[in-house]
């Protein structure tokens, strides 16, 4: 309780509610615009944060960071270009409800499961650490490669209008993080001797061509009159966001569960924890077809776990020193450089301190409403500006983006060339969200396998050899088999209505395989 | 808008004066404008850190600001290529890493030490065997009999890459006590973090991430170091000794960290260039982050730096070629 108290003490003052303010605007900034991700906003923050006190600077990244997630949904929703790429998995559902007039409406939704999805992972960041650091520990190769089958089924989920087209994207994404250094053999892959190409392909420009080249060639081809008619005036209807929010309450609490232990796992973050969520929200919904035509109830999930991720990710850091991923990373150098040495004792030995930076994750996740509140307003006037003016610009912005990832042409250049891939996808009918995913979890995938294999001397058994990756496996082999087998039923059912009463469904059933 | 049109006017105006005053007039009133600064890794790595700090404090010294730049992948090979095809002019510098030698001795890359200017050396990191607590072995002499004397990829070793530094670490020491690389299986790995990792869930036997990097979890009770591959023990570890005290047998292995800059910039731009190094490393604000964050400081000269570079080139690949990673 006294350390509790010391910790607010640290935190409720001027200057540090001041910091958090501005890491809350700065965090919009950052968030809505595609090129900018949550890694560049923090490193961005680092020089800044060498002037502060180490509770201001801790809080100024815990705030970008968490309101970056957010601001992700902003253009996601309005122009359908996610500005993070945690908001990619249900960017199109969002903007569907804006066509419907609803932009306003599902955007505050989404700030308030956010904030909600902030608190599950900052208690659980708080009461929990410890524990949760044991969990990840756990985590061998063949876990992580479960954890990655199971993020890839999630595309068949996304993409359920026509499941073929969805793994043909995300096979495309696969492909794409292939290129480059392999790590295992140290060999170069599908780079025909570009330097260029050793540095393997980016998923950040190629999401901002994929979603935002694509889109602004989708606003040549189809002009903008009848689709963005009702999209002008974009009201916040405050009664059915509450509404929604607690008729899906269900989803929060799972899609902030699932963020938490997601996020807590170093290797896999917030946009795994997002797809995840949103896929889950899908299987166990009452009304699963709705998904993909402006429903809430996937960004409920979704919006709520990943910003729940973005403090679990913390995790691991504080406690064994190892980056959740690469936010974390730049989060242990600033730790260290405020005196603050990562590892188990620093909750005993730095209890304050370490505190007070859990009291200024909840003091961020309040401050989120106003400032995501003010935010939603001000990015609604957007859908005014005539489409002829708001396409080069955000044309622009993205190539500016794409560029400073690596500060190098090559992602101008991936941009563009996604970018026209994107539109005769899109044009075709073939969801593009999947190849995104494809490029989040391909990596993950392949060196989790090749790594387990190499240390198992190619023993296949190993994958089913502990008890979290027995379960891992089950369910994900459950998740591949059950549509195959409801299928198979279907197929059943109908031989026998078709062949009457004297018919022998169960020979036909067997002799027949195609049945899926 | 007025101001802005002023703005850019002046920029023209600067970027001409640039060009036609060319590479000659820099020396003498170098530097006018800001210096850019490449790290061929990843934002918020050891490299960048050290980088970014290092840079923070070089701009009182120049007069100018060092911007950090990240031109990743490849190995590190698209950030050195790019650093060292640049003008030499003193306006683009870099970090030069260790890995730079492997990749040389690999034929990944043509850039020796010949292809470099070299400013300082700044900070040596030796390498670390250690264990996940359930491992049975307390002390490096029982781990290296258990490898002798169980078959061939009986045990697996991981720390980064394969054929990256940690792993030439791993190869080195192996060769050292008489035992064949090749009875421990190589499994690659992310990086330090990642193995150490692995190492304290069971997923491998041995990790050879530096100390600094393992220190929390050796605190925390996730892994136990077995002995480290400096040529002094580990200040904040003063428990774990060096390879020598044992197993009786001389290994250190280390990364190294470097100021470089293109090859063919004009000595006296060099020379400030080393100074203003030397007071950005001498300065109260670095040496606290490198202490607080357990990296080395070591420094070498210009000239130094250069001849301890070409014999990392030479060294390592001797060892690689021993231990049949090449």
């Amino acid at each position: 309780m006294e350390t509790l108290l010391a910790a607010f003490d640290l935190v409720f003052r001027f200057e540090v509610m001041l910091v958090i303010l501005g890491a809350c605007v700065f965090g919009i900034f950052a968030g809505a615009m595609p090129g900018i991700s949550a890694t560049v906003a923090v490193a961005l923050l680092v020089p800044v944060t060498f002037f502060m006190e180490p509770v201001a600077a801790l809080a100024a990244i815990a705030t970008a960071v968490a309101m970056a997630i957010f601001a992700g949904d902003l253009p996601g929703a309005l122009l359908r270009i996610p500005g993070m790429p945690a908001s990619a998995a249900y960017a199109e559902e969002a903007h569907e409800m804006t066509l419907k007039g609803q932009g306003g409406t599902v955007l505050m939704t989404s700030l308030l499961c956010s904030v909600m999805g902030g608190f599950v992972g900052t208690m659980a960041l708080a009461f929990s650490a410890p524990w949760l650091a044991e969990f990840a520990l756990q985590f061998q190769f063949f876990e992580y490669f479960w954890l990655a089958c199971i993020g890839l089924s999630t595309a068949a989920l996304v993409s359920a209008s026509n499941p073929a087209k969805g793994m043909i994207s995300l096979s495309i994404g696969l492909l794409l993080a292939t290129v480059g250094f392999d790590m295992i053999s140290g060999a170069p892959r599908f780079t025909f001797g570009s330097l260029h190409l050793m540095e393997g392909i980016h998923f950040i420009p190629v999401m901002i061509g994929v979603f935002a080249v694509a889109e602004v060639l989708r606003s040549l081809t189809h002009p903008a009159s009848d689709r963005r008619e009702h999209a002008h005036v974009q009201r916040i209807d405050l009664r059915a966001a509450l509404a929604t929010i607690w008729r899906y309450k269900a989803n929060i609490g799972r899609g902030s569960g699932i963020g938490t232990l997601i996020g807590a796992l170093p290797g896999a973050g917030s946009d795994i924890a997002s797809w995840v969520s949103y896929a889950l929200a899908r299987r166990f919904s009452k009304t699963p077809e709705k998904f993909g035509t402006g429903h809430p109830e996937g960004i409920v999930a979704a919006s709520s776990s990943n910003n729940a991720a973005t403090s679990s990710t913390w995790v691991p850091s504080l406690v064994f020193g190892i980056p959740g991923d690469s936010v974390t990373a730049i989060v242990i150098g600033v730790l260290f450089l405020k005196g603050l040495e990562p590892g188990p004792l620093v909750f005993v030995e730095n209890a304050p301190l370490v505190f007070s930076i859990f009291v200024s994750f909840f003091i961020a996740n309040l401050f989120l409403i106003p400032v995501g509140y003010v935010a939603i307003r001000l990015a609604s006037q957007l859908l005014r500006v005539p489409n002829t003016v708001l396409m080069p610009i955000v044309l622009l912005f993205t190539l500016v983006g794409a560029f400073a990832i690596n500060n190098s042409t090559m992602g101008i250049i991936v941009a563009l060339v996604g970018g026209v891939v994107s539109f005769f996808m899109q044009e075709n009918d073939f969801p593009v969200a999947p190849l995104i995913l494809g490029m989040v979890i391909g990596t993950l995938l392949e060196q989790n396998f090749m790594q387990g294999m190499i240390a198992k001397g190619g023993d296949l058994t190993a994958f089913f050899g502990r008890p979290i990756a027995a379960t891992l496996g089950v369910i994900t082999i459950l998740i591949w088999v059950t549509p195959l087998i409801a299928a198979a039923r279907r197929w059943r059912q109908m031989q026998t209505r078709h062949g009457g009463p004297g018919a022998m469904p169960h020979r036909n059933s067997a002799g027949n395989p195609t049945a899926g | 808008m007025k101001s802005m049109r002023t703005a850019v006017g002046a920029i023209a105006i600067g970027v001409m004066a640039t060009l036609t005053l060319g590479v000659g007039a820099a020396a003498a009133d170098w530097p006018d404008r800001p210096i850019t600064l490449i790290v061929p890794w990843g934002v918020g790595g050891g490299t960048d850190i050290v980088a970014r700090t290092l840079a923070a404090q070089m701009e009182p010294a120049l007069g100018q600001p060092v911007n950090v730049v990240n031109r990743t992948g490849g190995s590190g090979i698209v950030g050195h290529t790019a650093m060292a095809t640049a003008d030499p002019d003193g306006y683009t510098i870099g970090t030069i890493n260790v890995d730079l030698s492997q990749l040389v001795c690999q034929g990944m890359t043509d850039l020796t030490a010949d292809e470099f200017t070299h400013i300082a050396l700044i900070n040596t990191e030796p390498a670390a065997v250690s264990v996940g607590a359930g491992s049975d072995f307390e002390t490096l002499e029982e781990a290296l009999d258990a490898i002798r004397d169980n078959p061939p990829g009986t045990y697996t070793a991981s720390g980064s890459g394969t054929g990256s530094i940690y792993h030439l670490a791993w190869a080195g020491l192996m060769v050292t006590a008489g035992i064949d690389p090749g009875r421990v299986t190589w499994v690659p790995s992310d990086g330090g973090g990642p193995s150490l990792q692995d190492a304290a869930s069971g997923a491998v036997d041995f990790v050879t991430p530096p100390l600094s990097t393992a220190a929390p979890l050796v605190e925390a009770g996730k892994t136990r170091p077995l002995a480290t591959m400096g040529s002094d023990r580990f200040s904040r570890l003063p428990e774990v000794p060096t390879i020598e005290e044992a197993i009786g047998e001389a290994w250190t292995s280390q990364t190294w960290r470097m100021i470089g800059a293109p090859k063919g910039l004009p000595d006296d731009v060099r020379d400030k260039l080393t100074a203003a190094v030397r007071a950005a490393f001498d300065s109260q604000p670095f040496t606290d982050f490198m202490n607080e964050r357990g990296f080395a400081l070591t420094w070498m000269g210009s000239e130094d730096a250069k001849a301890f570079h070409a014999s990392e080139d030479s060294a390592i690949c001797e060892v690689m070629k021993a231990a049949g990673m090449i």
